[in-house]
């Protein structure tokens, strides 16, 4: 393990409720959800119509820009509502799900005897292809370029995250045959990157036909952005496709079965979890299937498709995002602490700065809200978001250049290399509490527009 | 408490009786509480620092300063006026003339503050509760109140306000008070009588809070930089020991002599990591290398002065450890910081050593390095950027 790269600037954010390994309950649901909204940049194309029937793996919706990707009903059921938002946005694709799911049979394949053609196709029509995510900008990869390689992070770093030698044990077959069919998209080869100080039996551990590099260190040593960066910086004009390894599995599971089967072991994770653990559920399924894993009201919790820095606030009555296999549940901070910031001691907060001392007590977790624990101002100190990013970036003069929308200097500062998710530490820790994450956002649409 | 704010709050909300007061409301209310607010975008959970605690821990590690200003006041006055007070006399006379300098300090530099959040509708912001707390420290004691009120006001509009408040600005907003005050009142802000307190009123009135038998016949006031113009002889003459300077027992503005108390704020500044502390270092590498450079010459009295001694003359440190680190003013990048500190430290002794007329160099040394500040960065990034570009395209394909 020579060629380990240790990335010492980050963080662990110490919140409480890590889910134990044990899988809670099978969720059996009554609705499930569509969401264009879980793919950045996508418009979508609506193909059906409220009442028609689905399987699991019919067509719903397509990408307006290339009619050919497509997105596909994880349950079969019935097209009970779909949710517009302003400007008739489309938000969701509601679908009453059966009992027992009916599949489209796609037909059984080997990935290592199909031809890159036949792999397209396949992700295409099953709607497997939006699970490769091409970087820079984090789309949904591109038909007509192929990409420089193909990288997997085998391990998360986010707070709470599941841990892939639970969720994805007994799934090395079937990331087996992810794997070879991905290796054919590409002539750079898939990349998986792993733990170096893991414990415990990695399902990527031994599977052949890929590269393997070995990272260590606190949160984002596990985003795969950080890993590509160290690996392979991403120049202009090059394209990196990424996948989640649970959506590698789902397309390990539709060469080896001919299905779309978008089951997924979630972890239910945060403070607010009664008992943090697992649930096997499906893509889109509704957050009231979890009631009665989290301890008080509904209303005053915040549900998070995601891990707290990069999740979504899907509400309570919300449905779990496409590429999340984790919902962390947060108590709302909807309350005024007298003289918070004057206090010698806050022993309930944490802080990654000495300005309070939480750093003599460094095994703690805490049980974290949603508070702002301050007011928004300019950009005052310099060096805190360094030293929680391990990227040779400078990340507050990219975000300056993203927030006066310069596309050169955007350029220079490495946006391509980026997505808010490798930045939002920088987020976490800004005393001047500046939305970090939506300015980069912000800074990628404008690249996509003034670059397409 | 709680209760009383949220009745009242309505009426200085938009709209509500007291509207035009959103701001002023605001700043009271978010001092009391920490907000209520949540996270709606991005990072659900946000760490427990912001902005006041930066602000707070600041000023905390300016107390040992003050604290000891307050002392030296008393004990310079008491000196020269050969009065043989006590400890606690001390401390009250220093009490009386420094509380006066805050009053005005925050009074006039929050004053504008909160009305200039209330025009352009923003929340105040806590950068004054820094620079109000630093102005006092760095004017001589006996500056007059209206002089004082006159450069804040200047110091937070033109050092501030203009370029959009806190995190906006280019100088150090408390050394633009200190420059004001200097370029427009030369006579109050120079000269060997100013630096202890009730000197100036003596000369001028013939009385002085407690003047004794008029100024005993030793009294120089002269702070060690002007003896230094005369080599080491001259400092020891006056009796300005090298642990006489590093402890602060000598003349000089009211916080910036002791070096044992601002090394206590450095500590604390550090280890908060607030303040950089490769600013801080790299700036005292700076002024010991000129001052060797200056040793190994020796062509004038100044430059035989050791090293080391520029170190606990003067405001070398105070400057080093509260000003050049604010991080606003300062070089942004890391790199950057090491050659912004080089130079602040080298600049002021240069100064010192070449400008017999006006020996503390710290002040303008640092605004210069403000000025200068964005260009380091504009070069260590750029140079950082084609280093990248360089660094990508040899990078052949991977396989």
């Amino acid at each position: 393990m020579s060629d380990n790269i240790n990335l010492k600037r980050g963080l662990d954010i110490p919140v409480k409720g890590t889910a134990v390994r044990q899988l809670k309950k099978a969720i059996v649901p009554d609705i499930v959800a569509l969401k264009p909204t879980d793919f950045r940049g996508l418009i979508p194309k609506l193909l059906v119509h409220e009442g028609d029937r689905v399987l699991a793996g019919s067509p719903v919706m397509a990408d307006k820009a290339d009619m050919s990707i497509l997105f596909t009903s994880p349950v079969s059921g019935t097209v009970r509502e779909i949710v517009r938002g302003e400007k008739r946005k489309l938000l969701e694709v509601r679908i009453e799900a059966d009992k027992t799911v009916e599949y489209v049979d796609f037909g059984v394949k080997d990935p290592g005897k199909t031809s890159p053609e036949g792999i397209r196709s396949a992700l295409l029509e099953s709607g497997l292809w939006p699970a490769l995510v091409q970087r820079p900008y984090g789309i949904i990869a591109s038909l007509q370029t192929a990409p420089k390689a193909i990288f997997i992070s085998s391990f998360s770093t986010a707070p709470l995250a599941p841990e892939i030698q639970f969720s994805l044990q007994d799934e090395a077959e079937n990331l087996q045959a992810g794997i070879d069919a991905l290796a054919r998209l590409t002539d750079g080869g898939v990349h998986v990157s792993f733990n170096s100080k893991e414990t415990g039996n990695n399902p990527f551990k031994g599977l052949k036909n890929i590269t393997t590099h070995y990272f260590s260190g606190p949160h984002p040593a596990g985003n795969v952005g950080v890993q590509i960066h160290h690996i392979s910086p991403i120049a202009k004009g090059e394209t990196v496709w990424t996948v989640a390894p649970h959506l590698l599995a789902a397309i390990g599971r539709l060469f080896r079965t001919g299905r779309l089967d978008l089951r997924r072991k979630v972890a239910v994770t945060g403070p607010k979890a009664s008992e943090p653990s697992y649930v096997e559920a499906v893509a889109g399924f509704c957050m009231k299937e979890i009631a009665g894993m989290y301890d008080g009201k509904a209303d005053e919790i915040r549900f998070i498709s995601g891990d707290v820095l990069t999740g979504t606030n899907v509400g309570s009555e919300g449905f779990l995002g496409f590429f999340d296999d984790q919902i962390t549940l947060l108590a709302e901070g909807h309350y005024h602490e007298m003289f918070g910031w004057g206090k010698p001691f806050r022993t309930r907060k944490f802080s990654f700065s000495h300005t309070y001392f939480s750093w003599l007590t460094p095994g703690k977790k805490y049980a974290m809200d949603t508070n702002l624990n301050g007011g928004v101002r300019a950009f005052v100190m310099s060096d805190v978001y360094g030293k929680v990013l391990p990227m040779h970036i400078y990340p507050v003069y990219l975000i300056k250049a993203c927030m006066a929308g310069d596309i050169d200097k955007m350029e220079q500062f490495g946006i391509y290399e980026v997505l808010p998710e490798d930045l939002a530490l920088c987020e976490y820790v800004c005393p001047s509490k500046i939305e970090i994450q939506s300015a980069l956002s912000d800074g990628i649409d404008l690249m996509m527009k003034e670059m397409a | 408490m709680r209760k009383f704010i949220d009745k009242i709050k309505p009426s200085f909300e938009k709209g509500g009786k007291f509207g035009f007061l959103h701001s002023t409301f605001e700043a009271f209310e978010s001092f009391l509480y920490v907000p209520d607010t949540v996270t709606k975008r991005g990072s659900h959970v946000r760490d427990c620092v912001d902005l006041k605690r930066i602000m707070i821990i600041v000023v905390v590690a300016l107390i040992p300063s003050l604290l000891f200003g307050i002392w030296n006041t008393g004990y310079q006055h008491s000196a020269a006026f050969g009065l043989d007070w006590g400890f606690w006399q001390m401390v009250w006379y220093g009490i009386v003339k420094i509380i006066p300098l805050y009053l005005v300090s925050y009074i006039v530099g929050l004053a504008i503050e909160f009305i200039s959040a209330q025009i352009k509708g923003h929340e105040v912001n806590e950068g004054y509760l820094v620079s109000g707390m630093l102005i006092p420290l760095i004017v001589p004691v006996d500056v007059p109140l209206w002089m004082l009120a006159i450069a804040v006001a200047f110091a937070v509009i033109v050092g501030k306000e203009v370029f959009g408040g806190t995190g906006m600005n280019i100088w150090n907003p408390a050394l633009l008070c200190r420059a004001f005050l200097f370029f427009s009142y030369p006579s109050k802000m120079s000269g060997d009588t100013v630096w202890t307190g009730g000197v100036s009123r003596y000369l001028s009135e013939g009385t002085a809070y407690a003047d004794g038998n008029g100024l005993v016949d030793s009294f120089s006031g002269a702070t060690p930089l002007v003896h230094a113009t005369e080599g080491l002889d001259g400092l020891n003459a006056a009796g300005d020991t090298f642990w006489n300077m590093f402890a602060g027992i000598i003349p000089g503005a009211v916080g910036e002599t002791s070096v044992i108390a601002i090394l206590i704020g450095a500590v604390i500044l550090i280890w908060t990591g607030v303040a950089s502390w490769k600013i801080m270092l790299s700036s005292v590498i700076g002024g010991l290398a000129i001052g060797l450079l200056g040793n190994a010459f020796g062509t004038t009295p100044e430059m035989t002065v050791p090293a080391y001694y520029q170190l606990v003359m003067g405001g070398f440190m105070f400057g080093t450890v509260f000003m050049a680190t604010d991080p606003v003013t300062s070089a942004q990048t890391e790199t950057g910081k090491w050659i912004y500190g080089f130079l602040v430290g080298a600049l002021t002794v240069t100064v010192r050593l070449f400008n017999p007329g006006y020996v503390e160099g710290m002040m303008l040394a640092i605004l210069l390095m403000n000025t200068f500040a964005p260009l380091i960065d504009h070069y260590v990034v750029s140079a950082s950027i084609s280093r990248r570009a360089k660094k990508i395209s040899k990078k052949v394909k991977i396989a």
